[in-house]
């Protein structure tokens, strides 16, 4: 295995997409000219380019690595992620892309302040969208310093500094525009290496998926092909499963995609395409778990990563040699690059739109006022994603991500569904539901046995679950509710019925 | 043209009974969703054994249905498209060409912003 040497093949290639990718953020920063380019791509984009970024943000490195991994060492139960990341898309469709895009501008917050009152929606809104976005980040940056150690050679500290920074460039320089297509790229080569190993592992088996896994099944029993012991706790994966549909809907930095698109109907088509492309490589994630278990064993998985990230890397330098594997090690890097600079425009987003313009500027800010802010907040983002991820060096992050999910679901999908469908939702109502849910997921995650007992090593947790958005989510909802109807708001209730005008015809 | 208060009257209950039929479709939906997904999580926490079984050589139940999963993903989301393009999107249209729907969509835009 040559996985962890300085590889010149991975680096070559992951060289070429660095050009491209600065290439693109030159083109797209003499575009970038106003705020509705930096936040929204001057709403340009089509059903089927935004359709690839959804899809190009939405597949981290976890879910290429880390479940072709989980399927390559526990079999069945890998599959259950892969079904779980794929269900919050329909979600998005049938509630959330087309209100999004009538009523808003740039960020969610503007849907949910829409008929409320701003200041505490939008303090609140932006304290979510932190939150979510720093749990994700710390995870895809400490996955981008150990995949890129593991896979390039090159150390921790280095690596991270190098996704912070061209992140960095891609943002700054190049707002949304640059950050779409760096996402329609990523997600044209993750889609295209992850099609081309598993066509690999099936042309193994006659093309027939039902040899692939009997093969699994013969050499490591009948067991892998069945639900395991990974679902050890039915509420645990009820929890988790919560997390996964709902959080997709309430991910800031999948909600902000809504507005680079003309109109509602683009929104729809696209999300109707990433649905499809996420499913299918979801789909192709058996493949690649299984053929891994098969052609590389887990042992051998295991013995490079414990983690078993590298099943893919493995699997594609047993079947295209070195040159595939730097190939597929440089989407790997990619993707989390993309994915990591997504991220960091919707939190600059929320700190220049949602806090500078709209509650210090109230709504009025200076001409270019805000699209400096936003480079501002870039800059800090950036410089705090590499020191959490340097901070965060050797820690197990993989359920971060799984956590960061609970946030979105817990702290803005609430809040969003409420505002937008229920009539007398009030400014408290909906301010309360965001602040009770977000804080409720942070309390409980860190009484959770993933804190106190992975983490800080003691002996018993004080909450039982791992993922707390079985119980903040209905919290978060029923606080909307109660807080609502304790004081009711008639201005805002009035108000409703032009939202349901502009709610359906848009506003232009 | 200025709109009359009738013609506004009659718009707003136009666009009342297209949001409630939007939310009504969205929701059942959604609830689909839910059913199908957390109905196979039950499966796996609860019947092992049944989902371990073998359809076919190589083929688990359990397999098929993360599979189907995913299909019923994709037929949940046709479905809402096919929807919205044969019944929805139409009835925007009409409700645009409505007099008053005009008056009725820029007032509140210019009043949210």
């Amino acid at each position: 295995m040559t996985l962890g040497t300085p590889d010149p093949v991975a680096i070559g290639f992951f060289a070429v997409f660095i050009a491209i990718t600065l290439g693109i953020t030159y083109w797209a920063a003499r575009r970038t000219k106003t705020t509705d380019h930096f936040y929204a791509a001057g709403r340009s984009v089509t059903a089927g380019q935004n359709g690839f970024a959804l899809a190009g943000d939405y597949m981290s490195a976890a879910s290429f690595l880390g479940i072709a991994g989980l399927v390559s060492t526990s079999g069945f139960d890998g599959l259950i992620y892969s079904t779980g990341w794929l269900v919050g898309w329909p979600v998005v469709l049938f509630l959330i892309a087309e209100p999004l895009r009538n009523l808003g501008r740039y960020t969610f917050a503007d849907v949910v302040a829409s008929r409320l009152n701003p200041m505490p929606v939008r303090i609140s809104a932006t304290f979510g969208t932190l939150a979510t976005i720093a749990f994700y980040l710390i995870a895809q940056m400490v996955g981008a310093g150990s995949l890129i150690r593991l896979l390039f050679g090159i150390p921790y500290e280095t690596a991270v500094v190098i996704v912070g920074c061209v992140m960095m460039a891609y943002v700054l320089f190049g707002g949304m525009l640059a950050t779409t297509w760096v996402q329609i790229v990523k997600a044209v080569l993750l889609l295209g290496g992850a099609a081309t190993l598993a066509i690999m592992v099936l042309a193994k088996f006659g093309f027939d998926p039902r040899l692939l896994f009997a093969a699994a099944a013969a050499k490591y029993g009948a067991g892998v092909l069945a639900p395991g012991k990974l679902v050890s706790n039915p509420l645990d994966a009820i929890s988790l499963g919560m997390a996964l549909m709902f959080g997709t809907a309430g991910l800031p930095h999948i909600l902000m995609r809504f507005y680079t698109v003309p109109d509602a109907r683009t929104a729809r088509r696209s999300v109707f395409i990433a649905t499809g492309l996420i499913g299918l490589f979801y789909l192709m994630t058996f493949v690649l778990g299984f053929g891994a278990m098969v052609l590389v064993t887990p042992e051998a998985i295991k013995a490079m990563d414990a983690g078993g990230n590298m099943a893919a890397p493995m699997l594609a330098e047993m079947l295209g040699g070195r040159a595939f594997l730097g190939f597929i090690a440089a989407v790997a890097f990619a993707t989390i690059l993309a994915v990591v600079a997504g991220l960091a425009l919707s939190g600059a987003a929320a700190i220049s739109h949602d806090i500078w313009a709209s509650v210090i500027r109230k709504g009025q800010p200076k001409p270019g006022e805000e699209i400096k802010v936003a480079r501002i907040a870039t800059v800090v983002l950036a410089i705090m994603a590499m020191g959490l991820g340097i901070a965060f060096k050797g820690q197990n992050v993989a359920f971060m991500v799984g956590l960061a999910f609970a946030i979105a679901a817990s702290a803005n999908f609430p809040a969003l569904v409420l505002s937008v469908f229920w009539r007398r939702t009030t400014t408290a109502g909906a301010a309360s539901s965001m602040i009770v849910g977000a804080t409720s997921t942070l309390v409980l995650i860190a009484l959770s046995p993933a804190v106190q007992v992975d983490l800080l090593h003691h002996a018993t947790a004080f909450f039982p679950l791992k993922n707390p958005a079985l119980v903040t989510i209905p919290l978060s909802f029923a606080t909307g509710i109660l807080v609502s109807l304790l004081r009711p708001d008639p201005a805002s209730e009035a108000r409703h019925e032009a939202i349901e005008t502009r709610l359906l015809l848009g506003a232009d | 043209m200025t709109p009359s208060s009738t013609d506004r009257a009659a718009q707003i209950a136009a666009t009342r009974s297209l949001a409630r039929t939007r939310w009504r479709v969205a929701a059942i939906l959604t609830l689909l969703m839910v059913a199908v997904y957390f109905g196979f999580i039950l499966l796996v926490a609860y019947q092992r054994a049944l989902l371990g079984g073998l359809v076919s050589d190589g083929l688990s139940l359990g397999i098929v249905l993360g599979a189907l999963v995913i299909v019923s993903a994709w037929a949940l989301t046709l479905i809402y498209v096919q929807w919205a393009n044969r019944v929805y999107d139409p009835a925007l249209a009409a409700l645009r060409a409505m007099p008053g729907a005009d008056a009725a969509a820029r007032g509140p835009q210019e009043a949210a912003r």
